[in-house]
Parts: structure tokens; C-alpha cells; sequence
């Protein structure tokens, strides 16, 4: 857990508000309307942002904006070197993804290790028009060719460096901070 | 003629003294008896008892010698102090004639390690249903004047009746393996809390007391003696204390194994812990404690019961059920009976000694440790404390209950009739 | 949790509720176009089945395969086991192909203790019922399959049984389903009531968390679930009980029974059922009895079970929601 007393915030509650509403805007552009998206958040925080972005976008554009959440736990490629983690839930939205814009939701895009079991898991579901990614803090160190076509706010860090999203759905308040990793942890993403 | 000279052994546990061998006799037992002449074995603080006799033994030949035979098993005994053992008659082919039990007889004379007196069967094959030929068996040179179908049970009460009055012609013994067959159908371990958790089929006590109050019964009624093997719950001991008040000639035996370890051990599904009768509880272990001290049960007996590994390194009920026992006998006495204070070596002399070689009748054998007796001896270290490891056992078999558990006392010297047979804890 | 899954007796009540509620987003994977995941790719299972059980063999393998585990499948019968060869040679070999675990099946009570702990092999093991002790997966899918139906399926998520009234029925002695259930319900903070003549009760049962009855009708009122156990009829010739007729009317469920159930209650069989003996078709075919759904419960359970113990490099630490760090 995030108890590091010289973590700083990056972002403040108005802060993640405004990017998200950036975020909805631009989806709205490149999806042409968006009317064929569905937003899935990837658990937790992810789902969070999903659910925030996507009210946000009915509200742009007056329409029913079907969001789920796709849990990537079966599909990482990190499996073997944990114990097993527990499962969060995937839940697609009634009418499914085939043929649709898929717009994937996390919070921290860091190794890209996460979208890839995404993408793969998302394979096992159906298959969409197209998959993007949105992303509220990019901190780059990316260790596959994943990028995000929305990113709330670019970051650079070091790698000894942590990044913390809180959300208030799941932290009771709303900010990402940024602290230094304990000495003893290796730098594992 | 050779001479030994024991000197500062407690005697049956009491004062320090000298005891000089002569030959195949003891000739003095004091304090400064002249060394000249003899050779010298220090036993200042050990004790020395009678050689012991051990009424139960399955010494597997012939038939079974990838477990045991006479030799391994007679050299076994006398690793754990034993001097004379009673081999059961549950061999291949089983001891039910004149022929096999001398055999065994035999081959007990040639190990030289201990006097072998072979058990006849009670009926032929251990069947149950026809008396094998008991005076044969008697007259033969084995000398036969113990009979049992250890292993199994004489369950039918007229074979039993039989065979308790037949013997008495010869003034024979029927020791009983008490187990009501049916009631032990599928019996895997002791009945009751431990085997409805693991789901073993239980072996009831009931099974066994049923069958010895009908046994000191028929005793009683036809006037013969009976003897009861490895007697195993609290509710036996009842019985043959109730049967002995009422002057019945009852004698029963109980296994280290059954003074010791219960039922608990079980969980472990460990097949070295199957053993039959099976280990009871806590409850039975102080009962058969307590009725050996004050003599309602009369012996100590090992049931040596060796099994080839293979037979043990399996799952629970495909494995053979018994447990090796000669060369462990004396130290789990030490520690449930005498550490206890409930029994002391004199006792213990009574107990693994005296009365088992007279209920077996073994001439020579049980005999006091005093001037002009056969020199049966056995030296006792018992300040030793240490863990028991199999793999230095004289037995062929290393079934053991006890690996690794730390246990008092060792027998360092045994003599056979003025041989020694183990010296400084090794077989000569 | 432990490494081996033995018996239900093993696990705490964490461990349990991690397995159910995994076992809940298993159940979707059967909702979808591809029903396969690839968590368990490049591992190897074997099914070792010294006992005939097609049903539990089956449910074992689908679990396995969905997980995309390599499965091998060794049945007794017809094998070098009939002809004498050892539980432990046959583990050896087994170990030697290199198998990361070994589900098992054995008609020896402790006999996947007895593997798991022998120093045989070193692969995880896993209890698929062994003689009259365990059977801890069905335990658990029972389990499951009561919280779906009388806490909620969503609503379930993260709660154990507390409270529920569960009676089982019929040959306890027996039955390795009856004791599985015992441990795991007790620890979910179920009340359990055990209902059989006691002839068909083990000596020791007084010692059981869970209460004891030989009167069915003064506990069906009282039970939210009842769980009929399979009374085989080999059973009467051993003098368990007088007749078929007798055994039915005073311990079998039939609809008149079932509806002094309350509304809510359900009925459970671990199957294979013996209609006209413990339980009458209109009983089984109701809505209220769950044979089928446990069933498909049973494959959920057997994925999650076999996720938590070989998904990772050791077994999942319960209650370590870990957090991921970015």
C-alpha cells in the first residue's frame, strides 16, 4: 500500500475531472460520435474511470453510452511469478463488442504489460470494429509497443519512483500521487 | 571353563552387586566377588534382569523370510534382551503339524541366538474350524504347550471349547486373538472419534471384549487355562479383572505398542501405526497401564509383526497391519511403566521374565537371577536416553512406530546360558 | 492456503469464501463465445482415477481444459495398477512426466494424504474423493451452490453461510460427501443437522460440529437446504436398515415432505440419485431441487480451485487483495 509520507500529489480531484471531460470530448471527435463505443474498464480503478467517462459522454451526446468492466487476471503473463491473484469481474455490456469501437479504461499506462492481457482477453470475447485505449496517467517505461490514444495527463518518472491513483469510489478521495518506491521492493511493474 | 564377572550391577533394579558366571550357570551373586580369572564387564548403574521371554513373537519363516526368519528374528531378540522367544504359528505353511513346528524348533537351535519355542496352531490353517494336531505338536521335539491362531480368531465357541479342554491333557495353553470376525469386517483402525473423522472402518472394542469374556467363560466352565494376546481397551482389562476375582485361570498379555501410542496417530494415514488390534485411545493406553501394574494383566509381549517396506509404503488400507517390536520392547516399557513409577525392575523382571516363560512353560528360561540358575541375562543401560533409528535394527523388517522418537534405555549385553550374544550393545 | 487440497477440513473460512468467489467469475467463462482461458497453459494435470467416476472425472477434465491446462488422463482400469503396480510407483511414474498436479480419486480412505505427504511426488494434489473421508470439491460446489440460491449470486460475493440451516440426509456412514460437507459448512458458519437411522451414522459423529437427528419430519421444517445423500441397496443386506419401503417412507423425500419445506428451501443431491429410494422424481424434477445446477456449479468450483493452486508460483495467499502497483 501507498503509505510513503513523501508522495505528492500530481493531480487533485478538479484536476481528474477536467482531463476526464478532455478525454470524453476526444473520443466523441475521433469516434465520430461515438455512437458505436463501449467503454471497459480494467478493475479496479479502471472501472471507475469507465463509469465516470461514460457518463460524461451521454452527456455530450444525449445517448446511452454501454460501459463493463474486463478483468485481465487470467491473462497476465506475470502469473507464474505470484501467488494467484483474486478475480475481479469482467462484465461486457449486453450487446457485446463484436463490430463496435471497444475503448479500453485504466488508470496508470506503465510497462503495457496490462493492455496486452487485455487485448488478449478482449480476443476471447468477441471481436470489435476497433480497441483503444484511455489512460489517466501516462508514466511511460513501456516494455511492449502499446500506446494510448487518450492519455489524461503525460508523467515522466523514474523507475524508483510509484505512481498512485486514488479514486473516490474505491479511496474516498480523488488524486494521483507520486512517491518513491521503498528501498527493500524490486522494480517490478 | 569360562567365567564372567557382572560387576556393580543393580540387580533387578536393587543394591550393586557382582554376579560371576560360570560356564552355562551363575555361580555367585554378591558384592567383591574375586575377578581372577574372568573376564570383567562393568555394569556399575545398569541394571540386570533376567533374561526376557517374549510369549508373541512372528519370526515369518518359513514362508515369509523376505520379512524375517528364525535367524534375523532370534538375533533381533537378542539385540533387545530377549533370551527366549514364542514364534505364532501363522507362517507358510502354517505351524499346524509336528513337522513345521519342528522345523522352526530346529532352526531356533542353529541361530543360537535365543531358544525359539514354536506356537502351534489352534486349527488346521488357522481355518477355525478343525483342532490341528495339538498332541503331536506336544510330543514332537518343539515340545509345544502353546497354541494360537494368532491372526485370527477361534470365533466358533465349540472349536474353542475344544481346544481349551483338549490341552489340558498336556497341560497346554490357547492363547487367544480376540476378534469377533464380523464385527471387524473391513476393520481398518480403532472404532470411534479418529476413524469417523478419517473414514476408516472401525475396529470396535467390542469386538474384542465380547470374545474374551466368552473365552474366560468357557475357561471357567470346562476348567482349563486361558491365555488372551495383546489385550487392547480398558473394557478387556475389566473383563479379566472381573474373571480373576472369580478365580478363573486367565493370564493376558499386553504389546508395548498398546502401553504407549493411540488411535490419534492414525492422522497421519501412516501405514507404520496399522497394526491389529488396532492402537486404541488415550483412555485404553492408562488402563492397560494401570492393569499391568497391579498384575491383571501378567506380561508384556512384542507381537513382532516384521513386514517388508513395500507392504507399509502404500496407502493405509492396502498396507499390512503390524508393527516390529523386540528390539524396542524394553525401552517403551522403561518409559510408560517404569519412568512412570508404575512398575518397578523387579516388576519389570515379572512382567517380560518370570511369568511368561511360566506361562509358556519355558524350562530354564524366567528363572531368578541367583546362584545356580541357568545364566540368562540381560544388562540394561537405563540413564540411555536416545531416538530410535531403524536402520540399525537386527530385524530384517524396519516397521517400526517409533522412528525418530527419543526413548530411555538400551540393552548393552544379553547372555544366552553363560553366552553372550550382544556385547556393548552389539550381537556377537 | 495449503498447497494439496486433502479435505474440507483444511480450509479456513477466507480460504473457502476466495474459493467461491472465484469460483463465481469462473461461472461467466461458460457465458461466453470462447469458454477457455489461458491461465493454466503449460501446465499438466493428471486425473488418477483408481476408482470408477465418470462424473467427477469429467467435470475435473472440462475445469482443467478451460484452463487450458494439459490434461492426462489415467484410469485404473485396464492399467498396470490392476496388475499390481503400487499408488507410488504409479505416482513416480507420473512425476516423472513431469505433472504439476495430480487430482485423485481412490477408494482408499487417506490415500491422497498419504501421496501428498509421503515424499512420492512433489506436485499438488487434489482430493477428488477418497473412500468414506473426503471430498472436497464437492463440498465446495454444494457450498457454492447454496450461497447462488438463498444468499444471491452477486450478493454472495465476499460472504460465507452464516446462520443457513442445512440437514443432510441418509448414509453419513458412508459417505465421504456427508463429512466434506460437515467441515466446509461448519466453517462457513452454517448450522448443519445430520438426519439418518443410526445404523447409518459413524460412532464418533456425537464429536462433529453439527447436530444429530433420526427424525426427518421435526427437521425439514427447520432447513433451508436439505441435501439427500445416496443410499446404495447393497446397504440393506448388511442389515443398515429392513427394507428398500422402510428406508424410504422414514428418510426419503417426497413431495409431501418437500412441501413442509419452507418456500425458500432447496434440494440438493451430490448424484448419481437412486429415485424411489432416497428421493421420488417429482422431488428431483422440481425447481427446487439443484441436481444440474451442481453440477455445472461443480466445474466453476474444480477451475477456481485449480487456478488458486497452480495459477501462480505457489498457492494464493488469502486475503492478500494486493493491490497493484504502477
Amino acid at each position: 500500500m501507498d503509505t510513503q509520507s513523501d508522495a505528492r500529489p500530481v493531480l487533485e480531484g478538479p484536476d481528474i475531472a477536467r482531463v476526464l471531460t478532455r478525454i470524453a470530448h476526444e473520443i466523441v471527435e475521433r469516434a465520430k460520435g461515438a455512437d458505436d463505443v463501449v467503454l471497459l474498464g480494467i478493475p479496479t480503478r479502471g472501472v471507475f474511470l469507465a463509469r465516470r467517462l461514460a457518463a460524461k459522454l451521454e452527456q455530450i451526446t444525449e445517448r446511452k453510452v454501454p460501459v463493463g468492466s474486463l478483468d485481465i487476471t487470467m491473462y497476465r503473463d506475470d502469473l507464474r511469478m505470484h501467488p494467484p491473484r483474486a478475480l475481479a469481474r469482467t462484465e461486457i455490456p449486453g450487446d457485446g463488442i463484436d463490430g463496435r469501437l471497444v475503448v479500453l479504461v485504466d488508470d496508470v499506462l506503465f510497462s503495457g504489460r496490462t493492455i496486452r492481457a487485455a487485448l488478449d482477453a478482449l480476443n476471447d470475447i468477441g471481436r470489435p470494429r476497433a480497441v483503444q485505449l484511455a489512460v489517466l496517467v501516462d508514466r511511460g517505461h513501456r516494455e511492449l509497443p502499446i500506446r494510448a490514444d487518450y492519455v489524461g495527463k503525460n508523467l515522466p518518472t523514474s523507475l524508483r519512483e510509484t505512481v498512485k491513483v486514488q479514486l473516490a469510489e474505491e479511496d474516498g478521495r480523488d488524486t494521483v500521487l507520486l512517491g518513491a518506491k521503498p528501498a527493500t521492493q524490486g522494480a517490478q511493474p | 571353563m569360562s567365567k564372567i564377572l557382572i560387576r556393580g550391577a543393580k540387580v533387578l533394579g536393587g543394591e550393586p552387586q557382582d554376579v560371576l558366571i560360570e560356564g552355562r550357570t551363575i555361580a555367585q551373586v554378591g558384592t567383591g566377588l574375586p575377578a581372577e580369572g574372568a573376564e570383567i564387564v562393568e555394569a556399575a548403574g545398569k541394571v540386570l534382569l533376567p533374561g526376557l521371554v517374549d510369549l508373541h513373537t512372528h519370526l515369518r519363516e518359513p514362508g515369509r523370510e523376505d520379512s524375517e526368519t528364525v535367524l534375523t528374528g532370534t538375533r533381533a531378540a537378542a539385540s533387545g534382551g530377549y533370551t527366549t522367544v514364542f514364534a505364532m504359528a501363522n507362517t507358510f505353511p502354517v505351524a499346524d503339524t509336528a513337522g513345521v513346528v519342528e522345523q522352526v524348533w530346529r532352526l531356533g537351535k542353529e541361530s543360537g541366538y535365543c531358544d525359539v519355542q514354536p506356537i502351534g496352531a489352534v486349527t488346521v490353517g488357522l481355518e477355525g474350524s478343525k483342532l490341528a494336531e495339538l498332541g503331536a505338536m506336544h510330543e514332537s521335539a518343539a515340545g509345544v504347550t502353546v497354541f494360537s491362531d494368532d491372526g485370527k480368531c477361534v470365533h466358533d465357541a465349540v472349536i474353542m471349547r475344544r481346544a481349551l479342554e483338549y490341552v489340558k491333557a498336556f497341560g497346554g495353553v490357547v492363547a487367544q486373538h480376540a476378534q469377533e470376525p464380523r464385527l471387524t469386517e473391513g476393520a481398518q483402525m480403532n472404532e470411534g472419534v479418529v476413524s469417523a473423522e478419517l473414514g476408516l472402518g472401525g475396529w470396535p472394542a467390542v469386538a474384542e471384549e465380547s470374545i474374551i469374556a466368552r473365552d474366560v467363560l468357557l475357561a471357567e466352565h470346562v476348567g482349563s487355562r486361558v491365555h488372551i494376546c495383546h489385550l487392547s481397551t480398558a473394557g478387556s482389562v475389566e473383563i479379566v479383572r472381573w474373571a480373576k476375582s472369580r478365580g478363573i485361570d486367565v493370564t493376558a498379555e499386553v504389546t508395548p505398542h498398546h502401553l504407549l501410542l493411540t488411535d490419534e496417530l492414525v492422522r497421519s494415514y501412516n501405514p507404520v501405526y496399522k497394526v491389529n488390534p488396532p492402537l486404541r485411545t488415550e483412555r485404553d493406553v492408562m488402563a492397560l497401564r494401570e492393569a499391568l501394574a497391579d498384575g491383571t494383566i501378567d506380561i508384556v509381549a512384542t507381537d513382532h509383526a516384521p513386514h517388508p517396506h513395500e507392504d507399509k509404503d502404500c496407502e493405509w488400507a492396502a498396507a499390512a497391519m503390524g508393527m516390529v517390536g523386540l528390539e524396542t520392547a524394553l525401552s517403551v516399557v522403561q518409559e510408560t511403566m517404569v519412568d512412570t513409577g508404575l512398575l518397578d525392575w523387579a516388576g519389570v523382571a515379572d512382567r517380560m521374565s518370570f511369568t511368561p516363560a511360566r506361562i509358556g512353560r519355558a524350562t530354564g528360561q524366567g528363572r531368578p537371577v541367583s546362584a545356580g540358575e541357568p545364566a540368562n541375562l540381560t544388562l540394561v543401560d537405563t540413564a540411555y536416553r536416545g531416538r530410535v533409528d531403524p536402520a540399525g535394527f537386527a530385524s530384517r523388517s524396519r516397521n517400526t512406530p517409533y522412528e525418530g522418537r527419543e526413548l530411555p534405555g538400551r540393552v548393552t549385553h544379553t547372555w544366552l546360558r553363560g553366552k553372550a550374544t550382544l556385547v556393548d550393545g552389539k550381537l556377537t | 492456503m495449503q498447497r494439496h487440497l486433502i479435505s474440507a477440513a483444511d480450509l479456513t473460512r477466507d480460504d473457502a469464501v476466495l474459493i467461491l468467489d472465484t469460483a463465481e467469475e469462473m461461472a461467466r467463462v461458460a457465458d461466453r463465445p470462447i469458454k477457455k482461458l489461458p491461465t493454466l497453459r503449460g501446465r499438466t494435470v493428471v486425473n488418477l482415477f483408481f476408482e470408477d467416476s465418470t462424473r467427477t472425472r469429467i467435470s475435473f477434465e472440462a475445469a482443467e481444459k478451460r484452463l487450458s491446462a494439459d490434461v492426462i488422463n489415467f484410469t485404473a482400469k485396464g492399467s498396470s495398477v490392476s496388475k499390481g503396480e503400487s499408488l507410488k510407483d504409479t505416482a513416480q511414474t507420473l512425476e516423472a512426466m513431469g505433472v504439476d498436479a495430480v487430482v485423485i480419486r481412490h477408494g482408499a480412505s487417506g490415500a491422497p494424504y498419504r501421496l501428498a505427504t509421503s515424499g512420492w511426488i512433489d506436485a499438488a494434489v487434489i482430493n477428488a474423493g477418497d473412500g468414506t473421508h473426503q471430498h472436497p470439491t464437492q463440498a465446495l460446489l454444494d457450498a457454492f451452490t447454496m450461497r447462488r440460491r438463498l444468499v444471491g449470486r452477486d450478493a454472495g460475493l465476499g460472504r460465507d453461510l452464516d446462520g443457513r440451516r442445512i440437514t443432510i440426509v441418509g448414509d453419513v456412514l458412508h459417505s465421504r460427501v456427508a463429512r466434506s460437507n460437515v467441515d466446509l459448512l461448519h466453517t462457513l458458519g452454517a448450522e448443519v443437522t445430520l438426519v439418518a437411522p443410526p445404523t447409518l451414522l459413524p460412532v464418533g459423529v456425537e464429536t462433529w460440529p453439527c447436530e444429530v437427528s433420526y427424525d426427518l419430519d421435526s427437521t425439514l421444517t427447520k432447513s433451508d437446504a436439505v441435501m439427500m445423500l445416496r443410499v446404495q441397496r447393497e446397504r440393506m443386506n448388511a442389515a443398515f436398515f429392513p427394507t428398500e419401503r422402510e428406508y424410504s417412507r422414514r428418510y426419503g423425500l417426497d413431495g409431501d415432505r418437500m412441501a413442509r419445506m419452507p418456500e425458500h428451501a432447496i434440494v440438493m443431491h451430490p448424484g448419481p440419485m437412486v429415485r424411489g429410494m432416497e428421493i421420488t422424481a417429482e422431488v428431483a424434477d422440481s425447481d427446487r431441487c439443484t441436481v444440474v445446477e451442481q453440477v455445472t456449479n461443480g466445474v466453476s468450483i474444480r477451475m477456481a480451485v485449480l487456478y488458486l493452486l497452480l495459477g501462480g508460483n505457489e498457492p494464493a495467499v488469502t486475503h492478500a487483495r494486493t493491490t497493484e502497483e504502477k
